[in-house]
């Protein structure tokens, strides 16, 4: 496969669930081909240098910082953003933890805290709280101090592991 | 902000990327987890007019124990690193070391063979890989070889790397018998790179009253990563103490000269490498006397 320096380069991915088939320019990043082609506009952009984690979403299962992707990178990829989290119209026992702890203020890192917490929660559903706080060491919250977003974190936890979905 | 633009190839075989190199090499970047390249494209400061993207070449991720050896692809991410439970039984000093690079994300996404090309002076890798007397197999058309990480990373973001070779393993001891081994790194932010860095490897003879074999390698205090063989010498045949490696220790800074910037002053670090030093093979004897028993 090759791509043209002015010319475009065929894509395939599922984006919560839905396959999706774009031609895009191989400078594209991840996050712009999320917000600007598909709309996807709960994935933000924030330091725009690979440090904030606000435009976190999961790609094949894995939390990665969607800045810091081509687009290209992501060919036969699964993607996972905040939006394709609830089901039916129930939140995430994640989203429904933020929600009840108040793990958040205005709100912008949030998505980016919710899909990073969605790929850690998996792999350690017991965590400690000093294991949370390694866990968003790449989320950057500039209101809460984190004390409520490590709050919601340890409840999500709870939540999962009593069976309220995931 | 967005890169400059470029022309994309995507590999579906080493030999394809290979022959690629040796056709663009000079004008090529070679993309793996993306996590150094993409953000110095992004700032403009790399502005490659080729990419190449070793995502779809099948067989460069990895880890396997052959010989006393552990093999290490070079698209092996850190997080896979971090989490391997071959590493963590036989050699626990580059798990412990990749644990500590960037954060979640990063460690999902960026590669041991791409951190080392990059060879960006404050990388955590470059300690372990020096304690540990990596090898690096280094692969172009012309063929195969076989290099030291000592004799590899020659300066700041400058590797012996020659624009036609691909880095496409890395090969570390495994380790056994009285041994132990600890990453100490000093950083102020969440995630940042070290100030500095250092990787003690500890071997005990089988009583554990003396040191047999100690390495050291530092990060962050260097136009490149070296060890401190002032400290190894002192310690090797001594007798295994807290003692020694206090003494030993003060030898750490002996012909350093390492950077001042805005995060530390050369004379801060020179302290902090004595200092970290220290705590490495106190921890690393530590680990080592919980193998004799």
């Amino acid at each position: 496969m090759e791509g043209d320096g002015g010319g475009l380069i065929e894509v395939t991915m599922r984006v919560n669930g839905r396959e999706v088939k774009a031609r895009v320019p191989p400078r594209m990043l991840l996050v712009h081909f999320l917000r600007d082609v598909l709309g996807l506009t709960g994935t933000h952009v924030g330091c725009d240098t690979s440090n904030c984690g606000a435009c976190t979403v999961i790609m094949n299962g894995k939390a990665v910082k969607s800045c810091t992707v081509y687009v290209f990178m992501a060919d036969g990829a699964d993607i996972l953003t905040v939006e394709g989290l609830s089901e039916d119209g129930k939140l995430h026992p994640i989203q429904e933890a933020f929600w009840d702890n108040h793990g958040l203020q205005c709100g912008f890192c949030t998505p980016g805290m919710v899909m990073t917490l969605y790929d850690f929660l998996g792999r350690n559903p017991d965590p400690t709280e000093e294991e949370v706080r390694e866990a968003i060491e790449g989320n950057l919250c500039r209101c809460t101090g984190y004390v409520n977003i490590v709050r919601s974190a340890l409840d999500a936890a709870q939540r999962m592991k009593g069976g309220g979905g995931g | 902000m967005y890169p400059a633009s470029f022309q994309v190839f995507i590999p579906a075989s080493l030999e394809e990327a290979l022959e690629l190199l040796a056709k663009y090499g000079e004008e090529a970047k070679v993309l793996a987890g993306g996590h150094s390249l993409i953000p110095l494209m992004r700032l403009r400061l790399a502005k490659p007019k080729y990419v190449i993207y070793l995502g779809k070449v099948p067989g460069l991720s990895y880890i396997r124990e052959e010989n006393g050896t552990i093999r290490i692809g070079a698209m092996t991410t850190h997080g896979e690193i971090a989490a391997s439970s071959l590493l963590k039984a036989r050699n626990p000093l580059l798990s412990e070391t990749a644990s500590r690079i960037g954060d979640l994300q990063v460690r999902n996404m960026g590669t041991i063979g791409g951190s080392i090309a990059h060879a960006d002076p404050a990388a955590d890798y470059p300690a372990a890989l020096q304690a540990l007397e990596a090898q690096l197999v280094v692969r172009s058309v012309e063929g195969e070889r076989v290099v030291g990480i000592d004799d590899f990373i020659l300066g700041p973001y400058l590797t012996d790397l020659q624009p036609n070779e691909l880095i496409v393993e890395v090969r570390v001891p495994s380790l056994t018998g009285a041994f132990g081994t600890a990453y100490e790194k000093l950083n102020f932010r969440a995630g940042d790179f070290a100030i500095v860095g250092v990787a003690a490897l500890v071997q005990l003879s089988p009583d554990g009253s003396k040191f047999e074999k100690v390495r050291v390698g530092l990060t962050g205090v260097s136009d490149k990563p070296v060890r401190a063989r002032g400290v190894e010498e002192a310690l090797e045949g001594a007798e295994a103490g807290e003692e020694a490696i206090a003494e030993a220790a003060e030898k750490a800074k002996e012909g350093l000269n390492p950077p001042s910037d805005i995060r530390a002053s050369s004379e801060y670090r020179l302290e902090m490498t004595v200092a970290l030093t220290r705590r490495a093979l106190e921890k690393a004897l530590a680990r080592a006397r919980d193998k004799v028993a």
